[in-house]
């Protein structure tokens, strides 16, 4: 069979959450042809969220991590291949290039590379005792590390970084978060929602610097023992984690000379210019109807899955633009947090609920549209913004303010 | 070890060992078996690990807390009163012979 031939079938790049989903569901959809999946970690594909929380915490092993045991892609044609990196697209040929030197074919290419540790250009980030949070090889280091740990100090004060601290607070553990900015979560939650999550933390124990920048890290023998921040300050430390952020692994994509801006740039079918590629999840910058501004570029599971149902459907000839709501949760210590929508560009933030409890919900509105709504220790709420914010529904401040307001008949309302 | 019989849609029958402490969810993932995706990996987040419990052993289970009530609101298949959220199913003595349908879509 020549190369590019319909036997070719499809090569998808990355065994994530968005690679694997991929996989799963162009078999549900009963498409017939090959289907290669293709991972440079030496695992089956497992699930992320569960490494900065159970995982981490000691509470379930490797097991529990798994997507689908090995029988799953056997028993369903999926060709995996893991452990092994693509290093280059050839468009024209249709085929991609392994480490080692092997081609694979492919029909239709679906890059669903996630991203990478942004790593900060400090000196002594290459000391022993500076960990990341991203894949399990980083997960188990740094789980070892923190059993034996006298003073943890985080740099970046968003999801991972709060994940990490509530489990080393469980463990004891002293922990000091450094901050850039006046506030936690900065990026993805209102400023409410950063004052109660940054109290709790500090009931905790957590220490944190806002407004702090890291100048260096500082190491005795090549390990870490301490954080110089630019105020002079010394923080000790035999662990430091970094969690300032990802970037999305687009250069196969740019290589190939595909268009990335922030991800590789695909369409609202999460196609790029190139009709036998697509790009999904992390790595994928695409346009939402649900953003304010566009394109975006999300990291969460939910966009992930949903941007590889979507792509599967329309590889078995039942193509759909791409409009699923976006929906995100984070679990730190007994603290849950559940975002439906997306709230960047917010003007308006209207409290429902008890706040000083840490039972109520943020409804975050740009003029009277209401872009997304978090919910802290409010899982019905969440239940109810996504199928609100899924179906267009209005509500206005003054509704969400007012504790008669139904909003469950407004969620659940027909029409 | 207790034993649950996963029913599928289209009325395929899978008895699985589910350990005590053990979800219905993980059990079932654990096992590879279609019908339930899972997707937060049981923090009752998704929504994708609905089963239908079979009516005479609904009082067997775990009572159901607001968060998984709500969910189960915004399940793909439709809501029924014998309709549970898998991942909040954890195996106790007393759930040993559990009969659990899959609905015809999780997403
Ligand atoms: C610690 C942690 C906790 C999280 N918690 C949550 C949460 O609570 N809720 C939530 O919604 N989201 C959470 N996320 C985010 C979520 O896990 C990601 O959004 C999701 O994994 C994205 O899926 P993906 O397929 O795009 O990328 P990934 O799952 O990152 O998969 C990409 C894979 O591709 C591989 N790869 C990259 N380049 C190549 C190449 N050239 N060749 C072969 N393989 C390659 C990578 O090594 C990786 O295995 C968390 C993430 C992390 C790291
Ligand atoms: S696995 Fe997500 S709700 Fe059960």
């Amino acid at each position: 069979m020549a190369s590019g031939g319909p036997a070719d079938g499809v090569v998808i790049v990355g065994a994530g959450h968005g690679g694997f989903q991929v996989a799963a569901s162009l078999r549900q959809n009963g498409f017939d042809g090959r289907v290669t999946l293709i991972g440079d970690e030496p695992h089956l594909p497992y699930q992320r969220p569960p490494l900065s929380k159970d995982y981490l915490d000691g509470k379930s092993g490797f097991d529990l991590l798994l997507m689908r045991p090995a029988a799953f892609f056997a028993e369903h044609r999926i060709e995996l291949m893991s452990g092994r990196a693509v290093t280059a697209i050839d468009r024209t040929g249709k085929a991609v290039a392994l480490a080692g030197g092997s081609r694979i074919a492919y029909d239709h290419l679906v890059l669903a590379t996630g991203a990478r540790n942004r790593v900060p250009p400090l000196p002594g980030v290459e000391l022993d005792g500076v960990c990341y949070l991203r894949n399990l090889a980083e997960t188990d280091a740094l789980k070892e590390r923190l059993a034996a740990c006298r003073n943890a100090v985080v740099i970046g004060a968003g999801f991972i970084g709060l994940e990490f601290a509530a489990i080393a607070r469980g463990k004891g553990v002293p922990v000091h978060i450094v901050e850039l900015v006046e506030r936690v979560m900065a990026r993805v939650v209102c400023p409410e929602t950063s004052a109660y999550f940054g109290r709790e933390h500090q009931k905790t124990g957590v220490e944190f610097s806002f407004g702090a920048r890291v100048e260096r890290i500082a190491g005795e023998g090549g390990k870490v023992s301490y954080v110089v921040l630019d105020d002079g300050r010394r923080l000790p430390a035999d662990l430091v984690l970094i969690s300032i952020g990802v970037v999305p692994n687009e250069e196969l994509a740019a290589t190939a000379g595909l268009a990335v801006a922030n991800g590789v740039v695909v369409d609202e079918r999460l196609l790029t210019a190139d009709p036998a590629i697509s790009a999904i999840g992390d790595c994928a910058s695409f346009p939402s109807r649900h953003s304010l501004r566009n394109p975006v570029r999300l990291e969460a599971v939910q966009n992930a899955a949903d941007h590889a149902r979507c792509v599967a459907a329309r590889l078995v000839g039942k193509p759909h633009a791409y409009e699923a709501l976006p929906w995100f949760w984070s679990e730190q210590g007994a603290l849950r947090l559940q975002i439906a929508g997306l709230t960047t560009g917010f003007q308006q933030v209207v409290l429902r609920g008890e706040y000083e409890k840490g039972e109520y919900s943020a409804f975050c509105y740009a003029g009277d549209r209401l872009l997304g709504i978090e919910s802290i220790n409010k899982p019905a709420d969440h239940a109810f913004a996504r199928r609100l914010l899924a179906a267009g529904r209005r509500v206005t401040p003054i509704e969400a303010a007012d504790p008669s307001f139904d909003l469950r008949a407004a969620a659940t309302a027909r029409g | 070890m207790p034993q649950v019989t996963y029913v599928s849609h289209d009325g395929e029958r899978t008895t699985l060992d589910v350990p005590l402490g053990t979800s219905v969810m993980q059990a079932a993932t654990l096992h590879g078996l279609d019908g339930i995706v899972a997707e937060c990996g049981g923090s009752c987040m998704c929504a994708t690990c609905h089963v239908y419990v079979q009516e005479d052993q609904l009082a067997k289970c775990p009572e159901m807390e607001l968060g998984e009530d709500a969910m189960l609101d915004g399940t793909a298949s439709p809501r029924r009163p014998n309709s549970r959220l898998s991942c909040q199913l954890v195996m106790v003595p007393e759930m040993d012979g559990l009969v659990v349908t899959m609905p015809e879509t999780q997403t």
